[in-house]
């Protein structure tokens, strides 16, 4: 299931085609080439499908948004909690609409 | 301490007081319509959850769901599939592609079939991971059978744009991307001809979320202004879908028609510039593109630009790929199902003939599609 849990982007690499992005405190990379070249700074908040960055998420919303999944977040244990967030994104179903 | 199973904790959250609270507002608002209204959600992932949680069964009798074509595999035509297939069975090609598109039955099989034929059809996860097959296989040709509506488009695109950019020798594009408002124009104008099981016709949308963060709102203007019909925009948990439906009816209790978005934390009313202009370099429209069981469809589909004929398959592989326009089973009613005319349960093989295991039409075969969801959920209403 997709959650759009908000990421937080912590690192962009160097020609700004890739960045690492904390999903609730899991890692991963995600392609930034969907994106202008400054659009996404680090400490921006981004929506990642199928592992790109698809937009920005506005800053206030995302917090209201991570506050409801830490609720769920916190229930689970340390790997439940990781593969959730993986498969966040995971979704064998994506390239839907 | 007890492992919680991550379904039910899921359950909980999700049906919990907030989607009862919607449901009540819903109840008090529907009781001043006038009439029934039906709400078209567009979008596979928007059925999945409203049979997932049952939402139907939380709605007032007076507010109807109908299901609409959102799943790219449900829509794709026979004969593409084909295509794919044919594609992967040429001497050293990789046919790689998304999602469930591998278990769609075509006319001469499945890719899952052509696979066990030992062709070599590869599922990704992103688009991108194509660079490292063809890397890997220098001397094969890569061909990605891409599909998808506006949400995966630009990823295509950004492929295209590296594949150029690294002067990558070996990648192709078999292009079936589709557009999400003119297929919602064209059921409103086929829906205003035929006249289904249910007598009714499309009131109102719920838009699909992940095309409108690519797209912007903007795409769906025209709804309320030209067709007279509200368009709110709503994110894929349940608690967005209550939120969305509920800003529906208050707009016709209110007797406002307008484009609203429900899912602001992402959706803006522009959309992803930079990504639009990546669709708008490399692909052009097609002025007919055939979806399965809604037939040709005016503007709906995209092609690769004519500048970059050389990039694709169906260019470069034209003299094998098959031209023939091939109809579904018989029996199958996916055609109604997509246009909204029909529910699962009135197929007559639905659940019989045709299941998950023994998928007959795509509607069953995609877990996105209204069939599945309605085996998987067993929300035979
Ligand atoms: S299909 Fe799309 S919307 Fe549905 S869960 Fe997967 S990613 Fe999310
Ligand atoms: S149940 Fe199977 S055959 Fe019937 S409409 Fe759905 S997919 Fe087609």
């Amino acid at each position: 299931m997709c959650l759009s849990i908000p990421s937080k982007v912590v690192r962009i690499s160097e020609d700004k085609t890739m960045c690492t992005v904390d999903t609730m405190g899991v890692q991963r990379d995600a392609n930034l080439m969907m994106m202008d070249d400054d659009d996404v700074k680090v400490g921006d908040y981004v929506l990642l499908h199928i592992g790109f960055v698809m937009n920005k998420i506005d800053e206030e919303e995302a917090l209201a948004s991570i506050d409801t999944y830490k609720e769920i977040l916190e229930l689970m244990d340390e790997e439940q909690r990781r593969q959730t967030i993986l498969d966040d994104d995971n979704c064998a179903e994506r390239g839907s609409i | 301490m007890e492992t919680l199973e991550l379904k039910n904790l899921y359950d909980d959250f999700r049906d919990g007081e907030t989607i009862k609270a919607y449901a009540k507002i819903i109840a008090e608002d529907a009781a001043e319509l006038e009439r029934p209204i039906n709400i078209m959600e567009v979008c596979g992932g928007h059925t999945h959850t409203i049979m997932k949680f049952g939402l139907p069964q939380l709605m007032p009798e007076n507010i109807n769901f109908i299901h609409g074509p959102g799943c790219p595999v449900c829509i794709m035509p026979k004969e593409r599939i084909d295509h794919a297939y044919v594609l992967a069975m040429q001497p050293d090609v990789i046919l790689v592609t998304l999602g469930d598109m591998i278990k769609v039955p075509g006319s001469n099989g499945s890719l899952q079939d052509a696979r066990s034929k030992g062709a070599d059809v590869r599922f990704v996860y992103s688009p991108m991971e194509c660079l490292k097959i063809a890397e890997e296989n220098p001397d094969k040709t890569v061909i990605f059978f891409a599909i998808g509506f506006e949400t995966t488009t630009p990823m295509t695109a950004v492929l295209l744009d590296q594949v150029i950019k690294q002067k990558v020798p070996n990648i192709l594009f078999h292009i079936n991307h589709v557009t999400v408002p003119e297929v919602m124009k064209e059921l409103i104008d086929s829906r205003d001809i035929h006249v289904d099981s249910y007598n009714n016709k499309i009131d109102a949308f719920l838009g699909p979320s992940h095309v409108s963060v690519i797209s912007g709102a903007k795409i769906y203007e025209a709804f309320p202004r030209d067709y007279g019909r509200p368009v709110v925009v709503s994110g894929f948990e349940p608690v967005d879908v209550m939120e969305g439906i509920s800003m529906i009816v208050k707009q016709f209790v209110e007797k406002r028609c307008e484009l609203e978005v429900q899912y602001k934390r992402v959706v803006t009313y522009e959309g992803n510039l930079n990504s639009q202009k990546l669709m708008n370099t490399y692909f052009d429209k097609v002025s007919l593109f055939r979806w399965r069981g809604l037939g040709n469809v005016p503007d709906s589909g995209l092609k690769l630009k004519e500048a970059f004929a050389d990039y694709d398959a169906e260019v470069v592989y034209k003299d094998v790929l098959p031209i023939a326009e091939i109809e579904d089973h018989k029996l199958c009613i996916c055609g109604d199902i997509l246009r909204g005319m029909a529910k699962p349960p009135e197929c007559t093989i639905f659940g019989t003939a045709c299941k998950p295991t023994t998928p007959i039409g795509s509607c069953m075969v995609s877990s996105e599609g209204a069939c599945a969801a309605y085996y998987k959920y067993g929300n035979l209403i």
